[in-house]
């Protein structure tokens, strides 16, 4: 079931950008799948340790720094697809400033957890305003312009968050059907008593984390080729945390398609509002305020709650 | 030596400010074990209130103190009881979180709409008044606002100290289940409680409305400073709060006078990570149970 549902939704996603979809069309779905990479991305930690990360837009910021430092000094790139190949080494990076932090922060409880890593993103973004060495400071950074025809140049980019969404869909499933998922969810219901037994926590943890905020550094990197141009309040913005968190409760927490449903729908609507009131504060109330609606209202998400009341039809449907 | 001793001298002051701010936000903690990511937003709209009465009405920060307190007071039992309450009880933690967080970002799109996002300032009479002492400068502004920090800090002290309220407050803080059975309305000492802590971002913002420039998103640089303090202190600890907000003052002016301004923010961080890895449960801080 899942499999055949899995291999469909990613035929459509292959297939779209062959329908000759316009510009604003096959930009929209880019935001989408950077949005739904990045939450399923919080969700491996966020949602499966139930370790609530407030730090993830540092790391996003982290990966478009990086690649923009590869190309420090080349306006353009005469291959196209080769800044891409740098990605695997900018998610490594990612993992490897993420682990440490992960294993100070998490040795304590998950309030301060959050702590560190809100305070972790608010140095970060100080820094990229400050060390104008490697950020540029608050006049930017350039990347190479990718030399894609006029006509087609989003479906690189499209095709290769597809592909990240496929790693991290990959990594959940794995993650929903093994024993670090198991440890996980352990770790989220009694971390003391999931200790005890014997369940190595600490190592599951920063494994989950290091893993989520390297995925999170690779589309930060894309993200940042794709604007060829980044400035620190929008590659380091708590923004991308809030709607990280937010998607992914929409849609469900620890589950496979709640944060990519959350995605869909959140992005899209963002993208509208934006669109409509042209980027004013009064979109950062609309989200504020949708935020707290969904905690207050639906706080185990959309699929979670679909899923309950189908099961609750079906066990219905067998007794009667 | 004299950009050091200069740096102690600002660390202190700032730090006397900082530590009432922070008594709020651990406040908080202590009583609902909330970490209140809005307090460093409540600041700031404390410190428009304070600006919007200067501007129009002539009134001194210092003297707006009593309004703002009451309308502060105001928004943060609105807020625990709107907000907070709702939760369900299994993943209270987690969602009050976020749920703070929310709220601060509701105050900055509130606050950029009324008043935009253009830098404001408070710029009465003496703002640029200054004393020199022993050739160290102490600038009067930062003196007046140290003095108000202290006697607010003597405020709270004593209405946990010596009223029934308090005693109530300190109750939960040490063991809710037991306030509860001796007859401690629960709920209604996290309202009051959060609408305390949030009273005191009023006097902070009057201050900090006359220190620094601010605007809409001016609370972001608050929330890693106050959450070092709080951490530091020991999570729920008034007292750690006011100790540990001197600390870390101190040495991000003395970072930012000796290296540079731009590496001060990183102080934070770094002593946030000491204390995790030295002393988990901070200065004053006590594993399990609560106390302030």
């Amino acid at each position: 079931m899942s499999a055949a549902k899995g291999s469909a939704f990613f035929a459509a996603l292959v297939t779209l950008p062959l329908l000759g979809l316009a510009h604003w069309v096959l930009n929209l779905l880019v935001f989408v799948l950077i949005a739904a990479v990045l939450s399923s991305a919080w969700n491996l930690v966020g949602g499966f340790a139930g370790y609530p990360s407030l730090g993830h837009a540092a790391f996003f910021g982290i990966g478009a720094y990086a690649l923009g430092s590869v190309y420090r000094h080349q306006p353009h790139v005469a291959n196209g697809y080769e800044p891409f190949l740098w990605l695997p080494l900018v998610g490594l990076l990612g993992a490897l400033v993420g682990a440490p932090i992960a294993a100070v922060a998490m040795r304590t409880r998950a309030d301060v957890f959050a702590i560190v890593t809100i305070t972790f993103l608010f140095v970060v973004q100080t820094l990229a305003f400050n060390v104008r060495g490697i950020t540029g400071g608050a006049q930017g950074m350039a990347l190479p312009i990718a030399p894609f025809p006029a006509d087609g140049y989003e479906a690189p980019f499209y095709y290769v968050l597809v592909a990240l969404l496929a790693v991290v869909m990959a990594l959940t499933f794995a993650t929903m059907r093994s024993k670090v998922g198991l440890a996980l969810g352990s770790v989220r219901a009694d971390e003391d008593k999931a200790r005890g037994v014997g369940v190595p926590v600490t190592g599951v943890k920063v494994l989950a984390f290091a893993v989520s905020v390297g995925l999170t550094a690779m589309v930060g990197a894309v993200w940042a080729y794709y604007q060829t141009f980044i400035y620190p309040q929008f590659a380091v913005d708590p923004l991308i945390t809030i709607s990280m968190v937010l998607m992914t409760f929409l849609g469900g927490r620890a589950t496979l398609w709640g944060p990519i449903l959350g995605a869909g729908i959140l992005e899209t609507g963002q993208q509208y509002l934006a669109y409509r009131l042209g980027g004013s504060q009064f979109y950062l109330i609309a989200y504020a305020l949708l935020f707290l609606l969904i905690m207050l209202v639906l706080p185990r998400g959309i699929v979670p709650t679909i899923a309950e009341r189908l099961s609750r039809r079906r066990r219905r449907a067998v007794t009667t | 030596m004299h950009a050091l001793i200069q740096g102690v001298i600002l660390g202190i002051l700032t730090g006397g400010v900082y530590a009432l701010m922070a008594s709020g936000q651990t406040l908080i903690f202590g009583i609902m074990k909330v970490i209140n990511l809005a307090q460093g937003a409540m600041v700031i709209l404390a410190a428009y209130l304070a600006y919007q009465l200067f501007v129009s009405f002539g009134v001194d920060p210092f003297l707006a103190i009593p309004v703002t307190t009451v309308l502060m007071f105001a928004v943060g039992f609105g807020v625990q009881v709107a907000f907070l309450r709702p939760l369900r009880r299994e993943d209270k933690v987690e969602l009050s979180l976020l749920v703070t967080f929310a709220v601060a970002l509701l105050i900055e799109g509130v606050l950029s709409v009324i008043w935009k996002t253009t830098h404001r300032g408070i710029n009465t009479g003496y703002a640029n008044d200054s004393w020199t002492l022993f050739g160290y400068q102490i600038t009067v502004v930062r003196f007046w606002a140290f003095a108000l920090s202290l006697v607010a800090l003597g405020l709270l002290g004593s209405l946990l100290g010596r009223t029934r309220f308090g005693r109530a407050i300190r109750a939960t803080v040490q063991n809710p289940d037991s306030a509860l059975l001796l007859g401690v309305d629960a709920q209604r000492i996290a309202a009051l409680g959060f609408g305390l802590g949030a009273a005191t971002a009023a006097a902070a913002g009057s201050v900090y409305g006359l220190l620094y420039p601010f605007n809409s998103g001016s609370h972001y640089d608050l929330i890693s400073r106050l959450l070092s303090i709080v951490v530091l202190g020991g999570l729920g600890s008034v007292g750690g709060a006011v100790v540990a907000a001197v600390i870390v003052s101190t040495s991000s002016a003395v970072v930012a006078s000796t290296v540079s301004p731009a590496w001060s923010e990183m102080t934070y961080f770094v002593i946030l990570i000491l204390v995790l890895l030295v002393r988990p449960q901070g200065l004053f801080g006590t594993v399990g149970r609560g106390a302030i």
